[in-house]
């Protein structure tokens, strides 16, 4: 197993009111009412700080992300942070995770690949290269690009920065949505022929196509955990089955929350209203934004249609202990989330490549440094050699760590 | 060929496509103009369906986001005229890939260039509603002497920071029919916006309806201002702009941009009506067009 940190970077101390005042966490937020800079400094420098915490304790990667006009998780450049921690992990055997700078928004694209391979460069070949789509809300609201566009541009942008990385050759790119007269890159990435890439996507057929074609990890960053994944985790390991390829569980990564404490009912005093804090406000965000006319494909449309079933519940409906009883969050004591991990997200989704929020919602900085400490000495002792019997090469992974296994709480 | 269906030929009326391919619509064009067929323009990649409808001189509809309905308002115009209605490329039911033929406005212009030359329209009446009017003016911006008479109902093109154009593509279902009508419970606004109780034609008509919005999103997305500004001095037929008292989508300070960029125009405001008024008052609109169209 290589299991990530992973963080959003959330705002941490919204108003108790906050989604029945405002209309969405996302897009339209107003700054002046909600936010204060110099807090907001607070925030970034918790967040680097909680995740070279995971780092020295003991974490394979640290994970950043990129949203844009957002409460959520405010790294518009997830590659300013990845370069700090790219910097301070130098010596540990640590993947620099990007889970990553969105393709379609990047222009031109080349930007993708010359800031992950000075990030490769800066931590010697430790990148971990997400190249995700980007969510409409970014994408299509915040940053203007139409719908109908978005996936042919990131299909577009996604082959420039494979062939930028790998044209031993100066070359011309004569695309449609980018043109360039003479392509070479500066600097190239440490790893050869160029990083691990993981795609991530929410569960759609023609990205599970895109990702057993292009050879990719395919990672599904779902908040309503691993049993209302399953369906559609098994969909990915058919096409890999129906393309012929091996069912390496490292081709797949997976986002789970997880909230560990000394006993479960310890848990709940801990962790169940930043739990809350997250699902009610972070993610309130009208539901028509997630798929803006044209952003889906017809086929994906006219299927979605049919089957509204697929329509997940209203998670302001939900309490704590809905949360943790459907498994969106996997909480309590460390025995508990153990048992869990293993039973309900690694084996039964079959996934090498786990990534926990370490951090969730309105949760403290002490908070989270315990959450992590607790992941890092109870819980991961128990999951790290899950598929080392089988013999999986784990090809999504820098070459140099793939070996490598970190001293489980080494720092304090 | 049978006249067009009263329907909303978007939401799978019984409609369907007589012959397609070039020529088709090339040898009888003006004599035989009843019924709905389908010309492929754009070097044989995007096939239109266009409606046709009346007799007398040619008059051109450009229909809004939300795909054509052929109703009241296009019949009393047949009466007077030879309605042409083509579909935007991907809005008809049959072919929602043609679109991804037509990369840009310019291309968008070009075809129905292609397409107004296959039916043999030199010079005719132009309407067109949301959308479907900045198609309309591109169209007699790029080639003026087609267009004799121009109508523009609620219009969009233009960009005025005080007064934006509402992004329709960005509002939930159940806000939709308020915005784009006046009365939301009335009959025109569930024509469009209620889906049928069939669950197979419900998702297929929530999927036209949808698609529809994302197809002709495609020229106008994230603000509908895409130069028209600098083209539209090119216009020189009079003008009649109508415009919903009620417009909640393109407010009626758009007017007044239009007039000043166009030579011959002028303000009919239809009273009880929100962005189509076409739809929500078919007959009160129809006068005010048909008194402007009587040369």
């Amino acid at each position: 197993m290589k299991i990530s940190a992973f963080h959003l970077m959330p705002h941490r101390e919204l108003p108790a009111d906050f989604e029945r005042r405002y209309p969405s966490v996302w897009v339209t937020p107003p700054w002046g009412e909600l936010a204060d800079a110099r807090r907001v400094g607070q925030y970034y420098n918790w967040t680097l700080d909680e995740l070279l915490h995971a780092a020295r304790m003991g974490f394979d990667g640290v994970c950043t992300n990129e949203h844009h006009q957002n409460a959520y998780g405010f790294m518009p450049s997830p590659n300013l942070m990845g370069s700090v921690l790219a910097k301070q992990t130098n010596g540990l055997d640590v993947a620099i995770v990007q889970m990553g700078m969105t393709l379609p928004t990047t222009s031109p694209p080349v930007r993708v690949a010359e800031e992950y391979g000075m990030i490769d460069c800066i931590s010697g070949g430790r990148l971990v290269a997400g190249l995700p789509l980007g969510s409409p809300m970014d994408v299509n609201l915040a940053y203007g690009i139409t719908p109908m566009e978005h996936r042919e541009r990131y299909r577009e942008a996604f082959d420039l920065v494979l062939k930028a990385w790998q044209a031993k050759e100066i070359f011309a790119w004569n695309g449609k949505y980018f043109q360039l007269g003479q392509v070479n890159l500066w600097p190239r990435p440490v790893q050869d022929p160029h990083p691990p890439v993981w795609v991530p996507g929410s569960g759609s057929i023609s990205t599970f196509d895109f990702a057993t074609e292009h050879n990719v990890c395919y990672c599904f960053l779902s908040y309503a955990g691993a049993r209302a994944a399953s369906t559609m985790m098994d969909g990915y390991w058919d096409v890999v089955d129906k393309k012929g390829l091996e069912r390496n569980p490292y081709r797949a990564g997976f986002l789970q929350l997880v909230a560990v404490s000394e006993t479960d009912a310890q848990a709940e005093a801990d962790y169940a209203k930043h739990v809350e804090y997250f699902y009610h406000k972070c993610l309130h965000v009208p539901p028509q934004w997630f798929a803006p006319p044209g952003n889906q494909d017809y086929r994906s449309l006219l299927a979605a249609n049919r089957n509204p079933v697929r329509r997940a519940e209203d998670p302001k409906t939900l309490r704590y202990k809905d949360f943790v009883n459907k498994g969106y969050v996997i909480a309590g004591s460390p025995t508990t989330v153990r048992e869990r991990l293993v039973e309900e997200v690694i084996k039964r989704l079959h996934v090498g490549n786990l990534m926990l929020l370490i951090q969730i919602g309105s949760m403290p900085h002490e908070l989270t440094l315990k959450n992590t400490e607790l992941i890092a000495r109870e819980v991961l002792p128990g999951l790290r050699e899950i598929w080392d019997d089988k013999g999986w090469e784990n090809h999504w992974w820098p070459k140099s760590l793939r070996g490598a296994r970190q001293t489980v709480g080494a720092a304090r | 060929m049978t006249p067009p269906s009263p329907s909303t030929p978007s939401k799978g009326s019984t409609l369907s496509p007589q012959g397609r391919g070039q020529g088709e619509g090339r040898k009888d064009e003006g004599k035989a103009a009843e019924g709905t067929r389908t010309l492929t323009v754009w070097h044989d990649r995007v096939p239109i369906r266009v409606h046709a409808s009346g007799a007398g001189p040619a008059l051109v509809y450009f229909h809004g986001p939300w795909g054509l309905t052929w109703g009241p308002f296009l019949d009393a115009l047949a009466r007077q005229f030879t309605v042409y209605a083509p579909e935007h490329p991907g809005t008809s039911p049959d072919a929602p890939e043609a679109i991804q033929h037509v990369d840009h406005l310019w291309d968008l212009v070009l075809c129905y260039d292609e397409l107004l030359e296959q039916l043999a329209v030199r010079d005719a009446m132009v309407v067109g509603h949301s959308f479907g009017a900045m198609v309309a003016c591109e169209v007699a911006a790029q080639a003026p002497r087609r267009v004799k008479r121009l109508v523009l109902i609620d219009p969009i093109g233009l960009w005025r920071d005080d007064a934006p154009v509402i992004n329709w593509m960005l509002l939930s279902p159940q806000e939709m029919p308020g915005y784009v009508f006046q009365q939301p419970e009335s009959a025109a606004a569930k024509a469009l916006f209620s889906m049928p109780a069939d669950p197979e034609e419900g998702a297929l008509a929530r999927t036209r309806l949808t698609w529809a919005m994302g197809a002709t999103g495609k020229f106008i997305w994230p603000i509908p201002d895409k130069g028209l500004k600098k083209r539209i001095h090119r216009v020189d037929a009079p003008t009649l702009l109508v415009w919903g008292e009620a417009d909640r989508l393109v407010p009626r300070a758009y007017a007044k941009d239009f007039a000043d960029r166009l030579t011959d125009t002028r303000l009919e405001v239809v009273a009880g009506a929100g962005h189509a008024p076409q739809l929500e008052q078919p007959e009160a609109t129809a006068r005010v067009v048909q008194a402007f169209l009587k040369i």
